[in-house]
């Protein structure tokens, strides 16, 4: 059974639908990709699968042993904390509050520890949240979410504002994360070029909504609209030429 | 100097002024850094004029134990002003500054239409002020103050992750299935009964200066939360405890002698802190 099925599900906020009719469902290792243009309803979509809000009308169906509490999520880049006095490793520790109760045990130190050494960011252990670039605070946010679950990650936006390189090297550590482990991936991207490279399954939300694998997507009539732009740069996975 | 304190410490209100003092004053620094890193600084603000419009009330009914009514309808309010926040009908910080003018001004109204004693105007001062209710308390407000006092550092050390992980991302607390909205009302509730026992030691007017001013200051300076909170506390307890002391022998209001030893502890704390972004 997939580990997140949504049927007909409605999303909005204060009474007001957002984006109706939006069906799909990720298993368990998938990387699905959420693309469309900003205000097309991307980001209640994911409050909607976050559990921040409910849904307005349709089904949310969590499988495979997954609860809901039990997606990682990686916000997308806000100013606001920027005199937030917190080392990173508090920080990552607090993802472990999916799970413990009162205060962390050992277990929840260790899985805390050992998150920021797959992410590489042991070193900045004890140093302050604030101090870090805008690269190494989404890998510390990554490794939160990571303490909070094993199964499935949900990340918003999370390249925007970081220059190009570290990009490329956040979304190798989201593939690592998705290959290795086994760990769904669902992400938020306005920015199609990634999504296609990266990801198994494409939702477009939009006036039309799309869910399919990408090689549907980009034989499909949104796909090819969408993608016209850019196809030039995408290579074929199957015969490895140019589509 | 030592003489005349140790006689002024051989009466039991010098003695319950120090012990309520010390105690308040570290409770109300804990959940200061909460405070001011969510942006409800005024918060306290607004809860404490709730608190003196209470006081206001009771003042006129002639209630001497009039704790009990101001803890209530505080809460009442924090309670409000949460819920305010959570729907988007009116916004906090204009939610908090209706709700902080309108019992200031009811309260000052109350207590000149209906107060039966003589001097209204030194009432309204010992009121916003504290300017000696901090040594005129009776013996039983001591034990209410200390056990609520202890009662606040225990769900506070027992909450304390989850206040941290709340204060740092309520969005991401509350997907990872961490009860929010509990918390919140928690803390709601907290800082109410926080602003209550401030208003013995320094007055209404003066009770968001000793919640926000230890997290303001040592924040300058440490950059771990737990080490922000724990020095916030020492701050807090050893500024409320020179206030007391220098009130006593200069005869100064022990609120505003507090908050001005506060002040300079800030000062303090932001050249200490630049000093140490330069080294």
């Amino acid at each position: 059974m997939a580990q997140i099925i949504c049927k007909n599900l409605v999303v909005g906020y204060e009474g007001q639908v957002v984006r109706d009719n939006i069906n799909f469902a990720v298993n368990k290792g998938e990387y699905l990709c959420i693309v469309g243009e900003n205000g097309s309803g991307k980001s209640t979509l994911m409050k909607t699968l976050l559990s921040l809000q409910k849904p307005m009308g349709g089904k949310i169906i969590f499988g495979d042993g997954l609860l809901p509490n039990e997606i990682g999520y990686l916000p997308q880049q806000s100013t606001v904390k920027r005199d937030f006095p917190a080392t990173n490793f508090e920080i990552v520790l607090s993802g472990n509050l999916s799970h413990s109760s009162f205060f962390y045990s050992k277990e929840d130190k260790d899985n805390a520890l050992d998150a920021m050494k797959r992410l590489h960011i042991e070193k900045f252990k004890d140093k302050c949240f604030r101090e870090l670039s805008g690269g190494q605070q989404q890998r510390v946010l990554l490794a939160r979410a990571l303490c909070a679950t094993k199964k499935v990650l949900l990340l918003d936006e999370p390249v925007s504002g970081l220059d190009p390189k570290v990009t490329a090297e956040m979304y190798t550590l989201v593939k690592e994360l998705n290959e290795k482990d086994n760990i769904t991936i669902i992400m938020i991207s306005h920015d199609l070029n990634d999504a296609l490279k990266y990801a198994t399954h494409i939702l477009h939300i939009g006036s039309e909504v799309f869910f399919g694998t990408k090689s549907e997507y980009l034989n499909s009539d949104l796909g090819k609209q969408f993608t016209s732009e850019i196809r030039n740069n995408i290579i074929c996975e199957n015969c490895g030429k140019k589509l | 100097m030592i003489e005349t304190l140790q006689m002024y410490f051989q009466y039991p209100f010098v003695r319950y002024a120090m012990i309520v003092g010390v105690l308040v004053a570290l409770c109300s620094s804990l959940l200061g850094v909460t405070l001011v890193l969510k942006r409800f600084s005024f918060i306290g603000d607004g809860l404490s004029h709730v608190a003196f419009l209470a006081m206001a009330v009771a003042a006129i009914f002639q209630w001497t134990n009039n704790m009990p009514l101001i803890l209530i309808v505080t809460i009442a309010a924090a309670i409000a002003v949460l819920c305010m926040g959570e729907t988007t009908l009116m916004k906090g910080d204009a939610a908090i500054a209706m709700i902080s003018v309108t019992s200031l001004a009811l309260g000052y109204l109350f207590m000149n239409l209906f107060s039966t004693s003589s001097n209204i105007s030194g009432d309204v001062c010992t009121t916003l002020f504290g300017s000696t209710s901090i040594l005129t308390l009776l013996p039983e407000q001591v034990v209410l103050s200390s056990i609520l006092s202890l009662a606040v550092v225990v769900i506070y050390i027992l909450f304390y992750n989850k206040i941290f992980a709340l204060t740092f991302d309520e969005d991401f607390s509350r997907a990872i299935g961490v009860n929010v909205s509990f918390y919140n009302l928690s803390i709601a509730i907290i800082i109410a009964v926080i602003i209550v026992l401030a208003m013995n030691l320094v007055g209404s007017l003066l009770t968001s200066a000793l919640i926000i001013f230890p997290a303001l200051s040592t924040m300058r300076i440490y950059k771990s939360f737990k080490a922000v909170v724990i020095s916030s506390a020492v701050f807090s307890v050893i500024c409320a405890a020179a206030g007391i002391i220098v009130s006593i022998l200069a005869g100064t209001p022990v609120g505003s002698t507090i908050v001005g030893i506060e002040i300079i502890a800030y000062v303090v704390c932001v050249i200490i802190g630049r000093a140490a972004v330069r080294a």
